[in-house]
C-alpha cells in the first residue's frame, strides 16, 4: 500500500473513500464471507481425515491392547475363541496384489509403449479412451465376471496346465476355482488401466530430443524405446505401479467374490485365501462381541496404514515427473 | 558375409518382435473391455424386463421379482452424496485456487489425496463408527455420508484444476471494473470454468455410484422400500453382490440385469462427460 | 532501423490537432498529480522518482521501449498493481485532489476504467459484458441498464455492428470488435479516466485505426492515458506525451512540442528510432 508523504486534502476519512455504505453492499462486495465459506470447506476436509484416523484408532483399542504387535504376526483367526491374528489376511492381500502386478505390469507397460510410441495419434487417443473406460467399471461388475466367467474357465484350464507341475510348491494342491490366482487375475484386469494410462502420459512427456538423439545413431525403434525413452520415464512408470498397487490393496468386492474366503496361509497360489478387505466385508456385520469388532477395525487400520505408505511412495515418485494422476 | 544393411538382422528381428508384443498388449487390454461389455450386454440386457424396474424383490422360488427399491435407493444415496460432496469439494477447490497461500494449499491438497487413497471399505467402517453406532441402526443417511465423503477429493481437485485454467486476464478484466475478489470469482471465474467443474462432478458421481464396500455397513440393505432417510436401504451394487454370491439361479440372472443397468449408467456418464470436456477444449482456443 | 523525421511527425499532428489553445488548459485541475513515485517488485525497483501531472480530458500517451515501466506505471493508477504479491509503492498519487491510496480499491476502479492489451471478453453475452460493471457495482436499476449499454456501445463505435445480436456470446466477435467491446464495457460505468494498455497491439491496422478514431472522440468524455510502443500512434492521438526509459520519466511535455523539439537527448534518440 502507499505511504503518503504529503497529507491530502480530506485526510479525515483516509483509507475509506468509497467504502461500502450499508450491510447489503458489504455482503455483496465482501471478500471476508467468501474467504470464510471456502476456508471452512477446506478445513472440514482436514477435520474429516483426522477424525477418520482417530476413529479407526479408538475403535480398535480392545484388539490392540489385547494382542499388541502379535496381531500382525499371528496366524490364528478364531472368532469363537476370541483369538485374532491378521497374518493370513496380510498374506492374502500381498499375494493377490503381487500376482495382479506380475500380470498387469508387463502388459500395461507394453500397451503404454504401443500407445505412446507406435500408434498414430488418433488411434492412440481412441484406444486410451477405451482403456480409461475400463477403469470406470465398478468393482462388483468385475466380481460378476469373475464368479460366472473366470472361475469356470480357470477350473477347466488350470488343472490341465498344472497337472504336471504340481511338484512346484506354488502350483500344488487341488484347484477349486476360487483362489489367490483367480483373485490376482481379476485384480490385474482392474489395475491395468491405471498402469497404461499413467505410463502412457509419462512416456509421451519424454522430450523428442531423447528419441532423436538415438535415432540419429541408427538405432531401431525398439532400441530407442528401451534404451532412451523408458529409462527417462522410469520414475513415472514405477510411480504408476505403486498407484496400481495402492488400488489393488484396498480392492474389496471383486476379490471377495473369487478368493474363496479361507483364512489360511498356503504357499500354493491355487489354494483359496482371504484378504484384509474381504474379511472385513464378510464378517463385519456378524461380529457380535466387541473384541471381534475391534479386531476387524484394527485390520482396517492396518490396511489404511499400508495404503497410505504406498500412496505416499507413489506420490513422491510422480512428483518428479510433474504428471497429474488420472482423474479416477 | 554379413549383409551391408544397417541395423543388423538380429536387431531388426528383435525390433519386430518387441513392437508386435506391445501391440498385442494393447489389443489384450482393449479386448478385455469389449469382452466385459459384451458379456454384460448379452447376459444382462436379455434378463431385463419391466418387472426389474418396477417390482420389489420376491422370495426365492417365485417369479416376477424386481429391483425397484435398489434403483430408488441408489438414487437417494447419490442425491445425499452430492449434497455433501459437491459443496465441500467446490468451495474447497475455490479456496485452493483463489485464496490459499501456497503452503496451506499444499497441505490441504496432501490431506485430500490422503482421503482419496482411503480404501472404500475403510471409509465404510469410519462412517459406521461415526454415524451407525450412535444411531444404533443402519440408514440411508450413513450410506449417503460415506459416498459423499468419497466424492470430496475428486470434486475438489477437478474444481481447482479448472479454476486455475481460467486466464488471469479475465480476472483482471473483472477487477478493473470494480468487482471485488469474491464477485469476480462468483460472476466470471466460476462461470468460465463451469463446464469442466460440472463434468468433473459427473465423473465423480459415476464413480461412487458403483461403490459397494462403503455401503455394506452403512445403508446395509433392505428387501422393501426404504421411506425417508432414516432406514437401511437397498442399493444396486449391494444387491448385485448379494445376489451374485447366492446359490439361486434367478438371483444370478437378476444380478446380471442389475449389473448391466449399473454399468450402462456409469459408462454412459463417463462417455458424455469426456465428450463435453473434449469439445470445450476445442472451442475455447484462447 | 529507419530514422524518423521529426518534421514528418509534426505534420501528422497539425493535420489533426490544429491550433492548440494554451489558455484553455490553465485553470482546470490536473487529473493525476504524481509526486516522487517509486515502485518495487520485491527487491527490484521498477520505477524511480516519477513526477508528473496529467491533464484532465486530454489524451496522455506514455511511450518508451519494452520493459521501461510504462505499463507498470499505468497499473498503479488504478491500483491493479496490488494484485501482484510482494510489491511496494512509495510516494504520492493524487486523483484530482484526493489521495489515490485512500480509496477503497473497488470503488476507485469504478472511476478509472482499464482496457488491456488483449481483448478479454467475459464468456457472457455482448449485453452482459457491457452491463457487467453496472451490475457488479449496483450502479443503475435494471430498467436503465439497457439504455446505458446502448450509449456505451455507441461511444465505442460498436453499436451498429451488434445491435441486432446483443444476446449472442461476446466470444463470437472478431478481435477488433472484442476490443471495442472491452472499451464499451469500461465506458459503461462512466469513468473519469480511461487507462489503455497497448490496446491495439493485438489488432490489425484497420481495427487499430477504428480505435484511434475512437480515442480522439472519447477525450471529450473522459481523460485518457494510453500506453503505446508505437510512436506513430502516439503522434496520431496524444495531446501530451510521457517518455519512459528504464523506470524513469525522461521527459513529459505537450506532444507537438516533444515531437518537434525534444529537450532530452534520449527522447530524441528514441523518437528518431535510434533504439527501442
Amino acid at each position: 500500500m502507499g505511504s503518503s508523504t504529503v497529507t491530502p486534502a480530506d485526510a479525515g476519512n483516509s483509507r475509506n473513500l468509497g467504502a461500502p455504505k450499508n450491510f447489503m453492499e458489504r455482503v455483496r462486495k465482501g471478500d471476508e464471507v467468501a474467504y470464510l465459506i471456502t476456508f471452512m470447506a477446506a478445513l472440514s476436509i482436514v477435520l474429516i481425515t483426522a477424525l477418520l484416523a482417530q476413529h479407526l484408532w479408538a475403535n480398535s483399542a480392545l484388539s490392540r491392547h489385547k494382542f499388541g504387535w502379535s496381531f500382525v504376526t499371528s496366524k490364528i483367526w478364531n472368532p469363537v475363541l476370541g483369538d485374532f491374528g491378521a497374518l493370513p489376511f496380510i498374506y492374502g492381500t500381498l499375494v493377490t496384489s503381487v500376482i495382479g502386478l506380475l500380470i498387469a505390469v508387463p502388459i500395461g507397460i507394453g500397451a503404454a509403449i504401443f500407445l505412446s510410441e507406435l500408434a498414430p495419434k488418433k488411434v492412440s487417443n481412441f484406444l486410451t479412451f477405451l482403456i480409461e473406460l475400463l477403469a470406470a467399471v465398478p468393482s462388483v461388475i468385475f466380481g460378476l465376471i469373475g464368479i460366472f466367467v473366470l472361475v469356470p474357465i480357470l477350473k477347466t484350464v488350470v488343472p490341465v496346465l498344472t497337472s504336471h507341475l504340481s511338484f512346484i510348491p506354488i502350483l500344488s494342491g487341488t484347484f477349486f476355482g476360487y483362489s489367490f490366482l483367480t483373485a490376482g487375475i481379476v485384480l490385474a484386469i482392474m489395475i491395468v488401466p491405471f498402469i497404461v494410462s499413467i505410463s502412457r502420459e509419462v512416456l509421451l512427456a519424454v522430450p523428442n530430443s531423447q528419441r532423436e538423439a538415438m535415432m540419429a545413431l541408427g538405432a531401431t525403434k525398439w532400441d530407442v524405446t528401451w534404451l532412451a525413452v523408458i529409462p527417462y520415464a522410469q520414475k513415472g512408470i514405477i510411480g504408476s505401479i505403486f498407484l496400481a498397487l495402492a488400488r489393488a490393496l484396498g480392492e474389496t468386492m471383486a476379490v471377495t467374490m473369487v478368493i474363496g474366503n479361507v483364512p489360511e496361509i498356503h504357499a500354493s497360489i491355487l489354494s483359496p485365501g482371504y484378504t484384509i478387505a474381504s474379511v472385513i466385508a464378510n464378517e463385519f456385520t456378524e461380529a457380535t462381541e466387541d473384541i471381534y469388532l475391534h479386531a476387524l477395525i484394527e485390520m482396517a487400520l492396518v490396511l489404511f496404514v499400508l495404503s497410505m505408505i504406498v500412496n505416499a511412495a507413489a506420490r513422491l515418485l510422480m512428483l518428479t515427473t510433474g504428471i497429474r494422476e488420472v482423474r479416477e | 558375409m554379413r549383409s551391408a544393411t544397417y541395423p543388423p538382422t538380429r536387431k531388426r528381428v528383435v525390433n519386430m518382435i518387441m513392437l508386435s508384443l506391445t501391440g498385442i498388449c494393447a489389443l489384450l487390454v482393449v479386448s478385455v473391455l469389449i469382452f466385459v461389455l459384451g458379456y454384460l450386454f448379452i447376459n444382462g440386457a436379455l434378463s431385463l424386463n419391466w418387472n426389474f424396474f418396477t417390482k420389489l424383490p420376491v422370495p426365492v422360488g417365485e417369479n416376477g421379482g424386481g429391483m425397484a427399491n435398489a434403483l430408488v435407493g441408489t438414487g437417494k444415496l447419490l442425491l445425499l452424496a452430492s449434497a455433501i460432496g459437491v459443496p465441500i469439494g467446490l468451495f474447497g477447490g475455490i479456496y485452493l485456487a483463489e485464496f490459499a497461500s501456497s503452503r496451506t494449499a499444499s497441505f490441504v491438497r496432501y490431506t485430500t489425496d490422503l482421503l482419496n487413497g482411503v480404501p472404500s471399505i475403510v471409509m465404510g467402517i469410519f462412517v459406521y463408527t461415526l454415524v451407525v453406532l450412535p444411531m444404533h441402526h443402519f440408514s440411508t443417511y450413513a450410506g449417503g455420508i460415506a459416498l459423499g465423503i468419497m466424492m470430496i477429493p475428486i470434486a475438489l481437485r477437478s474444481t481447482e484444476e479448472f479454476l486455475r485454467a481460467v486466464p488471469r486476464a479475465l480476472r483482471e478484466g473483472a477487477m478493473s471494473l470494480g468487482a471485488s475478489k469474491s464477485q469476480t470469482i462468483r460472476t466470471v471465474v466460476v462461470p468460465a470454468a463451469i463446464h469442466g467443474i460440472a463434468t468433473g462432478i459427473m465423473l465423480d458421481l459415476a464413480r461412487v455410484a458403483g461403490e459397494t464396500a462403503p455401503l455394506l455397513f452403512t445403508s446395509f440393505n433392505n428387501q422393501y422400500w426404504s421411506p425417508g432417510w432414516n432406514q437401511p436401504s437397498a442399493s444396486l451394487p449391494v444387491v448385485i453382490f448379494n445376489y451374485a454370491i447366492s446359490p439361486y439361479e434367478d438371483w444370478h440372472r437378476q444380478a446380471w440385469a442389475a449389473g448391466f443397468v449399473l454399468l450402462s449408467g456409469v459408462l454412459l456418464t463417463n462417455i458424455i462427460a469426456r465428450f463435453i470436456l473434449s469439445r470445450r477444449t476445442h472451442l475455447a482456443g484462447s | 532501423m529507419p530514422a524518423f523525421n521529426l518534421t514528418d511527425l509534426g505534420k501528422v499532428r497539425s493535420e489533426r490537432f490544429g491550433e492548440e489553445n494554451a489558455a484553455q488548459e490553465r485553470d482546470i485541475q490536473p487529473q493525476f498529480t504524481v509526486s516522487n513515485l517509486n515502485f518495487y517488485y520485491g527487491k527490484f525497483q521498477a520505477l524511480h522518482q516519477i513526477n508528473m501531472q496529467m491533464p484532465t480530458k486530454k489524451v496522455t500517451a506514455l511511450i518508451g521501449p519494452s520493459g521501461c515501466g510504462k505499463s507498470t506505471f499505468l497499473r498503479i493508477l488504478n491500483r491493479m498493481s496490488e494484485m501482484t504479491p510482494d510489491t511496494r509503492v512509495e510516494g504520492e498519487v493524487l486523483l484530482g485532489d484526493q489521495d489515490l491510496f485512500a480509496f477503497y480499491p473497488t470503488y476507485l476502479r469504478q472511476r478509472l476504467g482499464m482496457v488491456f492489451q488483449r481483448p478479454t471478453p467475459f464468456p457472457k453475452s455482448i449485453f452482459e459484458n457491457v452491463a457487467y460493471g453496472l451490475r457488479v457495482n449496483n450502479l443503475l436499476p435494471s430498467k436503465q441498464i439497457a439504455e446505458r449499454v446502448e450509449e456505451s456501445l455507441l461511444r465505442a463505435a460498436l453499436w451498429h455492428e451488434v445491435k441486432d445480436k446483443l444476446h449472442v456470446s461476446a466470444l463470437s466477435l472478431s478481435g477488433g470488435q472484442q476490443q471495442r467491446l472491452c472499451i464499451a464495457r469500461a465506458l459503461a460505468v462512466r469513468p473519469e479516466v480511461l487507462l489503455l494498455d497497448e490496446p491495439c497491439s493485438a489488432l490489425d491496422p484497420l481495427a487499430t485505426a477504428k480505435i484511434e478514431d475512437l480515442i480522439f472522440d472519447l477525450k471529450d468524455f473522459c481523460t485518457i492515458v494510453i500506453v503505446t510502443h508505437n510512436m506513430l500512434q502516439a503522434a496520431r492521438v496524444a495531446d501530451y506525451i510521457g517518455f519512459f526509459l528504464s523506470g524513469r520519466l525522461i521527459e513529459f511535455d505537450k506532444a507537438t512540442r516533444m515531437f518537434i523539439n525534444p529537450s532530452q537527448k534520449e527522447t530524441e534518440d528514441y523518437l528518431t528510432g535510434r533504439f527501442g
